[in-house]
């Protein structure tokens, strides 16, 4: 089963998730994912090369609305829900290397 | 776990009937809506510390939109179809200023600033929200048993489970706190806690029910459909929420017919085909019986009944692990501790949102983040997620090619009867096969209801799934109103 998925596979994915996992957590995810991906190997051995992929149910072009002015969210109301605002926008901790 | 004397049923019926006879009585000025709604807070407070429905009760907010409708009735208004009746909503829908969690902690104490449009719809037909009810954490789980706040209890016996993830609105509805709820259905999160519940509940067709404010998991398969104790309650709750939103562009720009006005035709002459490939390993045999047993009361009723082949049915779960990760991986980045819900503070913005992420989300949350990161990943990508999205392509030729013989198709809605809390938390994949039945409708796209019809060996509820192509639910509702008649 650990061939499917390894745990160093698993500790790249979090880190891509921006999810920090401990030990007994890598353990278990690497032994839970492989089984999930197991039962995929169902999927996996299908050859459906000549079948075209459906992302979606409903095909839809390109849905656009008229080009006209109408209400949207109140700015006060959306900020005051941000765990931090300043000057009318979202505040964040330092970002691109700056010292923090 | 679970303490003995707690194994009572606390299953009953809502205290004033049915939303039909509620919204009748108050229109009428039989009575008043803030009776209506004291009525249900009542037995609300009599065994939701048992059931645990609910994630909150808005009590206050309730009597006084109650006192405003009574007001306008005074004043000779007609509130609408569903004036005065108590709806409980899945805390996944938007409701403005009022807390919506998702189950999560990452969305704790988070009010948005708009409401979803199926909440919109219910306030102008009259309808009175009087709690946001529990599920698993992002509507992921078949339990209910995955939040942050606790599991929800099946209300037939509090030691099983209500299935999931809308089994906060399933409980609710089979508790008789409130007549109607809603749900929403990615892989069978509304039927498959009908069944388990022992009520009514639809996953209408994609895009049939608007998604706007209805925080995504799968944004490919997720839709908003009704619970109910009747079938006529889920027609008279999707004339009221279907119909097409401009601020979905996924939602159908077509006009929609009264379900209500057509559920009494019954099935004379309707070709209805059970899926044989439903029907075999791993469907207990009290649960395939019952659904033989709706086979035969839908040909009694003079639907022609046959046996359907969908092969590519079983291949829906595997397929659907695939794509409902991916897609959460996707919708579930923007938790990041930046714009709303929680943030755990660090150093940097890197630091900042992998702490906020870490500590915000449950296992089984973090659990399909990182699958449907993998199936995304360089190198898998075509192994997996492209793989799955070509199995979609097969699932939709081969419901077209049984619709070309058969008007509905008919299954179980759930392998079993409702498992005991637990029993299935420690080995995710065998919580997975628990909707292997309910899938491929959301894969395809199409309508499916689940009615209750007898119970299994432990007593405990079996519900029937009728599944119906793309904008079938005018017949779906028929054979299911049938069904319900029949039913032991």
């Amino acid at each position: 089963m650990s061939e499917r998925i390894t745990r160093d596979d698993v500790a790249h994915v979090a880190t891509l998730a921006k999810l920090a996992l401990s030990d007994a957590e890598l353990d278990e995810f690497t032994d839970q994912l492989a089984a999930v991906l197991d039962h995929a190997a169902d999927v996996e051995a299908l050859d459906v090369a000549d079948v075209a992929p459906t992302a979606h149910p409903y095909p839809l072009a390109n849905v656009l609305r008229a080009d006209e002015l109408a209400p949207t969210l109140d700015r006060d109301e959306v900020l005051a829900q941000a765990p931090a605002v300043t000057d009318g926008r979202f505040l964040v901790p330092a970002i691109l290397g700056e010292e923090p | 776990m679970t303490p003995p004397e707690s194994a009572r049923s606390l299953a009953a019926a809502p205290p004033l009937g049915t939303a039909a006879d509620i919204a009748r009585s108050v229109r009428a000025g039989e009575r008043s809506a803030r009776e209506v709604v004291d009525a249900h807070l009542a037995t609300v407070a009599a065994n939701e510390a048992e059931v645990h429905a609910f994630n909150l009760v808005l009590a206050d907010e309730a009597r006084a939109a109650a006192d405003v409708l009574d007001r306008r009735i005074a004043a000779g208004e007609d509130p609408g179809p569903l004036a005065g009746v108590p709806v409980a909503l899945k805390d996944n829908l938007c409701t403005r200023g009022i807390p919506t969690t998702c189950s999560s902690k990452i969305l704790d104490g988070w009010c948005p600033p708009y409401d979803a449009t199926v909440v919109q719809r219910l306030a102008g037909a009259g309808a009175i929200a009087i709690g946001k009810t529990n599920l698993d954490e992002f509507a992921m789980g078949s339990s209910t048993e995955n939040s942050a706040f606790g599991a929800t209890r099946n209300p037939h016996d509090p030691s099983r489970v209500p299935g999931g993830s809308s089994g906060g609105s399933a409980a609710a509805v089979a508790a008789g706190f409130v007549p109607i709820s809603l749900g929403s259905d990615t892989g069978g999160s509304i039927r498959q806690p009908a069944a388990l519940c022992g009520v009514v509940g639809l996953k209408p067709t994609y895009g049939l029910v608007s998604r706007y404010g209805l925080i995504a998991f799968a944004s490919s398969l997720d839709q908003i459909g009704p619970f109910s104790t009747t079938v006529a309650d889920a027609a008279l709750l999707l004339d009221v929420i279907a119909g097409h939103d401009p601020h979905d562009s996924t939602s159908i720009p077509e006009p929609v017919p009264s379900y209500s006005d057509t559920l009494d035709r019954g099935v004379e002459g309707l070709r209805i085909g059970l899926i044989t490939e439903l029907m075999g390993d791993g469907i207990a045999p009290d649960v395939a019986a019952r659904v033989r047993e709706a086979a035969a009361a839908l040909q009694a009723a003079g639907a022609r009944v046959g046996e359907a082949s969908v092969p590519a049915a079983l291949l829906g779960l595997s397929a659907y692990y695939l794509i409902a990760p991916a897609e959460a991986s996707s919708n579930l980045a923007r938790y990041d501790g930046v714009r709303y819900g929680l943030r755990v503070d660090a150093p940097t913005t890197g630091e900042m949102m992998t702490a906020t992420r870490t500590a915000g989300f449950g296992a089984e949350v973090k659990r399909r983040i990182m699958l449907g990161t993998y199936a995304l990943s360089a190198g898998y990508y075509d192994a997996y997620y492209g793989k799955a999205l070509k199995v979609r392509t097969l699932i939709i030729r081969d419901f077209a090619a049984a619709y070309e013989h058969f008007d509905l198709l008919l299954s179980p809605t759930s392998p079993t009867t409702a498992f005991a809390l637990g029993d299935k938390t420690a080995d995710p994949l065998s919580m997975y096969l628990n909707d292997v039945c309910t899938i491929p409708t959301n894969l395809s796209g199409d309508a499916a209801i689940s009615v209750p019809f007898g119970t299994g060996d432990d007593g405990l509820p079996v519900g029937v799934q009728l599944l119906a192509p793309a904008l079938g639910e005018v017949p779906l509702l028929r054979a299911a109103a049938v069904l319900e008649e029949a039913a032991p």
